[in-house]
């Protein structure tokens, strides 16, 4: 028998906690390949952060650091800059990169440090329980926007690639999504161009994966795939918004 | 064997290099800049990297990954940018991570100004950030000690996997003493098999992590820390006694205002006091067995800070209610004066041990 998929080298064999319908899993399953293709598991350093994915850091076969709530993207500077021919990847919920560690996000992005960030954005806080993220859409309703958000009182959402594109020293930025099986094909060469220009010594590089919360979207596996379609991507369109080519 | 006149902000930035550090984040604050500019010039002169970082919260996590990295690393600010650092202050003391921070302390609280303080006494000594955790706080009272107490704390820091810090006034910082160098002592730093350098470099993967959301874990992790804690309290603390052993007023002061009281001492003595002085050198551990031989022979104990008594109650707690504690203390950035301590010293020396 041909065997035509096995757990990647760079993902450990111990069971995930995630919700089910939960597209974390998929996203670590995706930098792990990646990883593993790329032959590079043996000078890999991973950052997790605060939220669902805390345990990222559990999950990676590579050496991982746990980072405070935000601050994944300045430790991953101060190892790249004491261990400039390491890998470098942060692995970022939205309420983690885009709220309290948006100023290390925008600077790290500034300073076109030579890493790769994978940005899993589910609209809400998952960990927490279901508030609201900076990314949570107009008018969803999360557990500190009873009445759906409105942008009188908690302003529009931000689009992390969006905001980055432009800036000098970001060298790849691409949304992708993990909702369907081609789009996560899509998503996987995403994540893989992400490293390759980490490694092509370029600069700073960014995936941001849209994703499901079903278990605080309050909807099943199936529905919160079909929000994604109808609500979430709409406002998040996903594509390459730069490349060596420039801005798209 | 080399002789220098050297301010007290280059004295940190050069210790720090003879110490071997390689890498230092920062972000300027007065009366703290000149250890940036200091360092800025010097590391890339000898192979290392100087960044300046968009804030104190961007400093010390730089300070956290080059850590976790495996290198000797610093930082330097002085009290709102310390206070912007205790966040990751408890993350590296739970992750178990050496480095040194140096907190060059001004008036306070708030913006406060920039005169000389020593009002960042408990937030050094007594946490600062969340959790059960302790830093090692070194107190040096002169250049010269500046320069060979870096070394010192990037040992500690090393030795026991957490953060140490060099607590100074501005006015350690700014003035400038004559300093001896001695280049022969190189300088050994320890492995560091748990850094996260990349799985090749070494042979299991590294993990480092100050998340246990078992409970039974996280108190084990904790029991671990208390037992390092009571080890370093047991071996490492330091301090000086100066003209104890006949003294009937002990005055206990460190930095600045230790040198100011020694002359206080001898100023006394003269006047028939007889007066002696405890310096504690670490305040964290602190040396409270000296308090507590002292508080046997002397009538009472005169704290003297630029604060409202913060040391003071650690010479509380050391003397353990057998000689009564006064307290002395200039704020906002004053320095206490020889003779207004002098004129205190008298006060309590009649007082004596009747506690009033
Ligand atoms: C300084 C700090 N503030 C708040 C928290 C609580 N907290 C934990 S996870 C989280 C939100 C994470 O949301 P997100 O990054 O979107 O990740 P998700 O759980 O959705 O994967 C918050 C606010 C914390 N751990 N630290
Ligand atoms: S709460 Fe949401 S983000 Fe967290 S594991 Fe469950 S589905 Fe995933």
């Amino acid at each position: 028998m041909k065997k035509i998929t096995a757990r990647p080298y760079s993902l450990r064999d111990v069971p995930f906690h995630y919700c089910p319908g939960c597209m974390h899993g998929i996203a670590h399953r995706l930098v792990a390949e990646v990883i593993d293709e790329l032959g590079v598991s043996g000078r890999t350093i991973g950052i997790s952060s605060v939220g669902c994915s805390v345990f990222a850091k559990h999950y990676f076969n590579v050496d991982m650091i746990q980072a405070a709530h935000g601050r994944a993207p300045s430790i991953a500077t101060g190892v790249k800059r004491v261990l400039p021919d390491r890998v470098l990847f942060t692995y970022q919920g939205d309420g983690d990169l885009a709220a309290i560690g948006i100023g290390d996000f925008i600077h790290t992005a500034y300073r076109g440090e030579k890493i790769t960030t994978i940005f899993v954005n589910n609209t809400v806080y998952g960990m927490t329980g279901g508030q609201m993220a900076p990314t949570t859409l107009i008018g969803q309703v999360t557990k500190t926007t009873p009445f759906g958000r409105s942008v009188e009182i908690n302003g529009n959402p931000i689009r992390a690639c969006e905001l980055i594109a432009p800036v000098e020293g970001v060298v790849y930025v691409e949304r992708v999504s993990l909702h369907n099986p081609k789009e996560i094909i899509k998503a996987k060469k995403a994540i893989r161009k992400a490293f390759e220009m980490q490694l092509n010594g370029v600069g700073f590089s960014l995936v941001e994966a849209l994703s499901a919360c079903p278990t605080n979207l309050g909807l099943s596996p199936l529905e919160a795939i079909k929000w994604m379609e109808e609500k979430m991507i709409p406002f998040y369109p996903l594509g390459v918004y730069k490349s060596p080519a420039g801005v798209v | 064997m080399r002789r220098f006149l050297m301010k007290g902000n280059d004295a940190i930035g050069e210790g720090a290099i003879l110490a071997g550090c390689r890498h230092f984040f920062g972000y300027p604050i007065t009366p703290q800049s000149e250890v940036t500019h200091y360092l800025a010039k010097r590391l890339p002169e000898i192979g290392g990297l100087f960044m300046q970082a968009e804030s104190e919260l961007a400093s010390i996590n730089l300070v956290f990954g080059a850590a976790c990295a495996g290198a000797r690393v610093m930082t330097a600010s002085s009290g709102p940018g310390i206070s912007l650092m205790q966040e990751e202050l408890s993350f590296l003391a739970g992750s178990e991570l050496p480095c040194v921070l140096v907190n060059i302390m001004r008036g306070g609280p708030g913006l406060g100004n920039i005169g000389p303080s020593q009002a960042d006494y408990f937030q050094a000594t007594k946490g600062g950030g969340h959790g059960d955790y302790h830093i090692i706080v070194l107190a040096p009272n002169s250049v010269q000690e500046i320069l060979d107490i870096m070394k010192k704390a990037f040992d500690l820091s090393d030795m026991y996997r957490m953060p140490a810090m060099v607590l100074a006034d501005g006015i350690m910082g700014q003035m400038m003493e004559p300093v001896v160098i001695d280049e022969e002592k190189s300088v050994e730093i320890p492995p560091r098999p748990w850094a996260t350098t990349g799985r090749d470099y070494h042979e299991d993967r590294n993990e480092i992590n100050s998340l246990f959301v078992i409970l039974e874990e996280m108190e084990e992790v904790n029991l671990r820390l208390l037992h390092k804690y009571e080890e370093i309290c047991a071996k490492e603390t330091l301090c000086e006694e100066y003209m104890l052993d006949d003294a009937e007023v002990a005055l206990v002061a460190f930095g600045t205002v230790s040198r100011i009281c020694r002359a206080v001492v001898d100023k006394a003595r003269e006047q028939g006091i007889r007066a002696g002085l405890v310096r504690p050198i670490t305040l964290w551990p602190f040396p409270y067995d000296v308090i507590s031989r002292t508080a046997k022979s002397v009538q009472c104990f005169l704290a003297v800070e630029m604060n409202m008594g913060q040391m003071f109650e650690d010479i509380e707690i050391g003397a353990k209610g057998r000689a009564p504690v006064y307290h002395y203390g200039r704020l906002g950035g004053m320095v206490p004066l020889a003779k207004d301590i002098l004129e205190e010293l008298k006060k309590v020396s009649e007082r004596g041990g009747t506690g009033q």
